[in-house]
């Protein structure tokens, strides 16, 4: 099965869904160790991308990328803002003009956005940021085989596995460091995020494979 | 000398409180009446936060020719700052610049308001955190560079009330700043570079007190001269 703009669609909707409703979690999340808006931004900007999907339908999945990277940009205010932008930024680049996404080139997208955020944000894994979620969800991604529902379940599962490890871990990038020890033992709230949506992206890739059997 | 009409390089301060890059705007802006400091702080709906459109339009809107220099205070303000600059037509034009925020702004200020260009203005706010004045008997090797000319020398009193505060270390800096000369400002054992307005204010030469103006480069006789002149009109207090 490959994932066209439509899936790309359903699957972005489905993960406005699960930000909206772990919107307070996120936001105790980052109350803990941060500045607490990590929540409420990423309720901005997915709300206002469920808008613009609506308004400006993507004809492909790499525009429908772009669309998220330009809302989110402009719309989530903190660091999530222009790590997230740049994320789905690089992932639409690394699409390109693709009309249907097969396991690989799903790889490939989530590969472009590991890059872009570890350009953007210089974070290193282990620094208790997303990068230590995105991490081994791209290196599982690229281990899942041709099939675009897999690679994405294993990306997935790796992130939420990703993001656990960094409840022990002492921040070094991002507001959380300014905490010093204080922040270990308390779960990253953008790698929280990150495992999220890539959690709700495989949801939404198992029940569209689902619905056409 | 370089021409005044010459467009001067702006700044912008993003912070995530609109009223933090507003108060650093107000307070660099008064030592360079001449130059377009703008402040960006805030989200569009009042909170906290940096909001990319909003840096956007204030890179283009203190941009008069001459490129800006971009200051920031925390993590996030700095990515978008960054992402802004990317987006823009002539990136080249725009330097993000890792400062501290409050005297880096004040430093870039004052260097574009002599007429630096955009890497001397950056320059300016990168170097401003380690300004303290240097001691005298630390040879500055930089000054060895103007051999050729015979340094000028020349002892000013500070009949000021306050000595080279805030207000008389910048009018002191920004009278020079336009000459071919390196002036270093003398006070007991330290001293300090006039191009930096925090290192002259850091020499903490008080009302009464003498300086030792020291200066090297085609310019030198009138850089003395000129702080003379400032010096006799009491800084203009």
């Amino acid at each position: 099965m490959t994932c066209t703009a439509e899936g790309v669609v359903s699957a972005l909707r489905a993960a406005v869904a699960v930000v909206i409703a772990h919107r307070d979690e996120l936001v105790r999340l980052d109350r803990e160790i941060g500045d607490g808006d990590h929540g409420e931004n990423m309720r901005r900007g997915f709300t206002a991308l469920l808008s613009r999907l609506d308004s400006e339908p993507p004809a492909t999945p790499g525009s429908a990328l772009k669309l998220v990277a330009t809302t989110l940009i402009s719309t989530v205010g903190g660091a999530a803002g222009p790590l997230y932008g740049t994320a789905f930024l690089r992932a639409a680049s690394a699409v390109g003009d693709a009309t249907a996404l097969d396991g690989p080139a799903v790889a490939k997208a989530l590969r472009g956005a590991l890059d872009g955020v570890v350009a953007r944000g210089k974070a290193e894994v282990g620094d208790k940021t997303m990068v230590d979620a995105l991490t081994p969800a791209v290196a599982a991604a690229e281990a899942a085989g041709d099939d675009m529902v897999a690679v994405l379940v294993a990306a997935a599962d790796a992130a939420d596995a990703g993001a656990e490890s960094t409840v022990p871990l002492v921040a070094r990038k991002g507001r959380a460091s300014y905490l010093g020890e204080r922040s270990a033992d308390h779960l990253d709230p953008g790698a929280r995020s990150t495992a999220l949506l890539l959690r709700a992206f495989a949801d939404a890739a198992q029940s569209d494979e689902r619905a056409q059997r | 000398m370089r021409p005044v009409d010459e467009p001067k390089v702006g700044l912008v301060v993003v912070s995530h409180s609109e009223m933090l890059a507003s108060g650093i705007a107000e307070l660099a802006a008064q030592m360079a009446p001449h130059v377009a400091v703008l402040p960006v702080g805030g989200t569009p709906d009042g909170g906290l936060g940096t909001d990319y459109e909003s840096v956007c339009g204030a890179l283009v809107g203190a941009d008069s020719g001459a490129g800006v220099v971009v200051l920031y205070d925390l993590g996030s303000a700095k990515m978008t700052a960054e992402m802004a600059v990317e987006s823009a037509d002539d990136a080249a034009r725009y330097a993000v610049v890792d400062a501290p925020l409050v005297e880096g702004a004040v430093a870039a200020a004052v260097a574009a308001q002599g007429g630096a260009r955009l890497r001397d203005v950056a320059a300016a706010a990168e170097g401003a955190s380690g300004e303290a004045p240097v001691r005298a008997s630390a040879a500055p090797a930089r000054r060895s560079l103007h051999l050729v000319t015979d340094p000028v020398s020349v002892e000013i009193e500070l009949n000021n009330d306050v000595g080279l505060h805030a207000r008389p270390a910048a009018l002191l800096a920004r009278t020079v700043a336009e000459l071919d000369a390196d002036v270093v400002v003398r006070y007991g054992e330290s001293e300090a570079s006039a191009a930096s307005v925090l290192a002259l204010m850091g020499l903490g030469a008080p009302g009464g007190g003498s300086v030792e103006v020291i200066a090297t480069g085609k310019d030198a006789r009138e850089a003395v001269r000129r702080i003379e002149e400032l010096a006799e009109r009491g800084f203009d207090d």
